[in-house]
């Protein structure tokens, strides 16, 4: 057995060293094949990311663009963190799929989802708020990003439950 | 058991409205209970509708949706009378399912 054990070190540091790119680098890498492929498997590691920009390269490869012809509709100020209700509608066309981020939650990524042909590029769903933060909603269309981007005022966070 | 998932889904002719609200926790794994437990995080990954054999509309959720989820969409392609169906998977392996006839 002690003959064989020469080659595992090596290959411990490969797998360890291809782990960490996987954790780090996704999206940065020419190898990673385009991410609308991957919108059909759940983006386990976008979601698990803190940082929305680092969110963003995770899910899509690349960054947005911001857009006026997207309407992010959120309340100015919510009383409520656990619950803010946050609307899109865009009308950009060739639309496949709609991402929410709020930039200062544990996560960024808080949703995303994926629009079919033949669905309508309007999302509504209820977030939820750490705390006061900027939520961008990002809208992929025809293969390019754009966003839109709305600051929400939270008066009680959506820790407490 | 009532299912988890309540619909309602609406036809105008050319579209289908849905609107979907789901009973689950959403835990976040962040939030500690009142013996200052965390409490393990435990919310929806995955939520699909399905409408004449294809999917019309697929979310990825991660801990940052509100409990007792609501998400409402449109589509094209469907009429009065069809049958759509719901279903979700959480991160504990969790799931539901359900089918409701467009009105």
């Amino acid at each position: 057995m002690t003959t064989h054990t020469g080659p595992h070190p090596t290959r411990r540091l490969i797998l360890q060293g291809a782990a960490s790119v996987a954790l780090i680098g996704l999206g940065n890498l020419p190898l990673t094949p385009a991410r609308a492929a991957a919108n059909d498997k759940y983006p386990e590691e976008a979601f698990k990311l803190k940082n929305e920009a680092d969110a963003i390269k995770a899910l899509y490869g690349k960054t947005a663009e911001p857009s006026d012809k997207i309407k992010l509709d959120a309340p100015e100020i919510a009383e409520n963190g656990g619950v803010v209700p946050i609307s899109v509608t865009t009308t950009l066309d060739k639309v496949t799929s709609i991402s929410f981020f709020v930039a200062d939650n544990p996560n960024a990524l808080a949703a995303s989802y994926k629009i079919p042909d033949g669905t309508i590029p309007a999302v509504a769903n209820r977030l939820k708020m750490a705390k006061t933060s900027n939520v961008t909603a990002i809208v992929e269309a025809d293969g390019k990003l754009y966003s839109a981007t709305k600051e929400v005022k939270v008066t009680v966070g959506g820790c407490g439950g | 058991m009532a299912s988890s998932i309540r619909v309602r889904a609406t036809s105008n002719g050319d579209i289908t409205e849905v609107q979907t609200l789901i009973q689950h926790p959403m835990d976040t794994g962040l939030v500690k209970d009142a013996k200052g437990e965390l409490i393990p995080a435990h919310y929806i990954q995955e939520l699909k509708f399905a409408c004449n054999g294809k999917d019309v509309f697929v979310a990825n959720w991660g801990t940052a949706i509100s409990k007792d989820p609501y998400v409402k969409f449109s589509f094209k392609g469907a009429k009065k009378g069809d049958d759509l169906k719901i279903s979700w998977t959480d991160n504990k392996g969790g799931s539901d399912e359900t089918t409701a006839k467009i009105a």
